[in-house]
């Protein structure tokens, strides 16, 4: 029997795929999509136009339009999401697997920091870390990766665990490998997909805290284009202006869709057990 | 649980207070600004050197580091959390006052998840795989990737501003200006916490005591209500316990849409003007909150589980 090609036995992820590139191609070209329109600048002559001829999806107080700040809100999105999930594997990933192999004094000490942050709600500390270090993305990043790191950290760790203490690792020691080389060759690979697979399902949630943070004051700084601040701008003009609010929510609601199943993708490729 | 278990997971909750008001102050200690010259400015006054010269030597902000800390924690520990300067009162009044109304606002969007999530849920395990088990999935996973901030912005242009059926400033107290926060934060909830039932029911359904009471005969409805259920509701109130801290966190973002006076808009506003004793005091607050929660789900477990209580 001919066995279905990967696209056929992946359609989901696949298609998937296809539209995430979209998002990132559109992010990474916005000044083409948007043909060369300022996100920041606009006029005073032109505040508060619904959607129409000219601004399709209208303009805000400022005269900006809106099409225009979403398509460059993607970049400010993607590029903060996709730099929590990197923080957070690489220093969850690092620490866990050295707290797994080395056991003793190291373990300790990172997982009662890693369990002192789990026992507790991640977005309440986030909020106080991003408020006292200062308003601005970069915080923002910094702060939802200090509450995610556990995570990955204690995940690693518990892989770790179990292979530790198998007779091929053990025969590698024997053998003379340097423990450098055991990590990286053997408790890494071992660990990776599984924290692959929940650093794909976790860029969805990530952006949504990220987007959140932003609408409360605590990311992103006007004016930059980012969704949860426009979100926030456009409070105010509710009840006259509605497109304010559509627009920047649409956007974030269906990129955190398209990241969210294409992590499940990513999952069901990786790991074949799981079914859901 | 025994005895001897809940009182290491008591001591347990008192180091993590102790670790997390440690980082919460070292961080507000690097943090960048005086807070002498923020104090000043935030009650109006000019801050000229000599005035924030007074205020640091008479606020101890001249003190180490380490002194600085113990100073605060004495006066913790005798249940004095320091003043916040933005709004002129003892932080610990404040967080007393503010506290119930978010506790209100939570509790109801509990009960509003669970009267949609555990009846879908389960709907959806029996039924899996078929056309209502696939409508159940898709509107979950739209549910799970919706912003709850947008949400709620969405209900209130809608449900306050369109038609005018509730307040659009939920500060009265009443039971209408709870209702649509709560509304926003069960959204979010239920979609996330509905797959949970039903990856929690689809497990027990695959035991063999299922496949036994079928093949005695026992009624469907009798092996779900009666057998599966009961056996599932260990991970459900696990779940149930940890998604209180997301609802926790949740609350500051609903709390400000709606102009709710609870906790979270108090340590949203804490935060933009600065004020290190409030954004402290809440912290501290709601970690205790959360662990004190979790601790008791955990001690629930023996009076839902016989087997555990036999195990002791």
């Amino acid at each position: 029997m001919k066995k279905p090609s990967f696209f056929l036995r992946y359609k989901v992820f696949c298609i998937f795929l296809v539209l995430a590139l979209l998002i990132v191609l559109m992010a990474v070209f916005a000044p083409q999509v948007t043909m060369g329109v300022d996100p920041a600048k606009g006029s005073l002559a032109e505040a508060i136009k619904p959607p129409g001829a000219g601004h399709i999806f209208g303009t805000d107080k400022m005269g900006r339009d809106i099409f225009t700040r979403v398509v460059y809100g993607a970049r400010v999105s993607l590029a903060a999401s996709f730099s929590v999930v990197f923080l957070s594997f690489f220093i969850g990933t690092v620490l866990g697997i050295l707290a797994g192999y080395f056991r003793g004094a190291l373990d300790a000490v990172i997982m009662r920091i890693a369990d002192m942050m789990v026992s507790f709600p991640g977005l309440v500390l986030a909020m106080a870390v991003a408020g006292i270090l200062g308003t601005s993305i970069k915080n923002a990043v910094i702060a939802i990766a200090v509450v995610t790191w556990p995570k990955y950290a204690r995940l690693a760790r518990s892989l770790v665990l179990k292979i530790r203490d198998r007779d091929y690792v053990s025969a590698a020691i024997v053998t003379g490998s340097k423990t450098p080389y055991i990590l990286l060759r053997y408790m890494l690979p071992n660990a990776l997909p599984t924290l692959i697979i929940t650093a794909a399902t976790d860029i969805g949630s990530l952006m949504l805290e990220l987007a959140g943070l932003s609408f409360l004051g605590f990311g992103a700084v006007s004016p930059t284009p980012e969704w949860g601040l426009m979100l926030s701008e456009g409070r105010p003009y509710m009840q006259n202006a509605p497109w304010l609010m559509v627009f920047p929510g649409l956007a974030i609601f269906i990129t955190v869709v398209i990241f969210n199943m294409l992590g499940d993708g990513i999952r069901d490729i990786l790991d074949p057990r799981t079914e859901d | 649980m025994s005895r001897k278990k809940i009182l290491s997971r008591a001591v347990q909750i008192v180091v993590v207070l102790f670790g997390i008001s440690f980082i919460t102050f070292l961080l507000t200690y690097l943090a960048p600004g005086d807070p002498a010259q923020i104090m000043l400015t935030s009650s109006g006054v000019m801050p000229t050197e000599s005035l924030v010269a007074d205020l640091r030597e008479r606020m101890g902000f001249n003190e180490p580091f380490l002194t600085q800390y113990f100073n605060w924690l004495k006066n913790a520990l005798h249940g004095d959390l320091g003043t916040s300067f933005s709004l002129n009162k003892p932080v610990a009044q404040l967080l007393s006052q503010r506290l119930w109304p978010t506790l209100k606002l939570t509790l109801l969007s509990m009960v509003l998840m669970l009267l949609v999530s555990v009846p879908l849920g389960m709907l959806s395990a029996v039924k899996k795989d078929s056309w209502i088990d696939n409508i159940v999935r898709f509107i979950t996973f739209l549910g799970v990737s919706l912003p709850n901030f947008w949400v709620g912005l969405l209900l209130m242009l809608c449900l306050c501003v369109r038609v005018k059926i509730f307040p659009v400033v939920s500060s009265g107290g009443d039971f209408k200006s709870l209702v649509l926060p709560a509304v926003t934060l069960a959204i979010a909830m239920s979609a996330k916490y509905t797959r949970q039932v039903r990856t929690a029911i689809l497990e027990e359904l695959g035991q063999d005591y299922v496949v036994g009471a079928r093949a005695r005969g026992v009624k469907e409805w009798r092996i779900l209500w009666c057998h599966v259920f009961p056996n599932s509701l260990l991970p459900l109130i696990t779940m149930l316990g940890l998604s209180v801290g997301s609802l926790l966190g949740g609350t500051s973002v609903v709390e400000v849409i709606f102009s709710y006076p609870g906790l979270g808009s108090l340590a949203v506003s804490a935060i933009t003007s600065n004020d290190y004793n409030l954004i402290q005091g809440y912290v501290l607050w709601i970690a205790l909150i959360y662990m004190v929660i979790n601790l008791i789900v955990d001690i629930s477990y023996n009076y839902i589980d016989p087997r555990l209580r036999l195990a002791n």
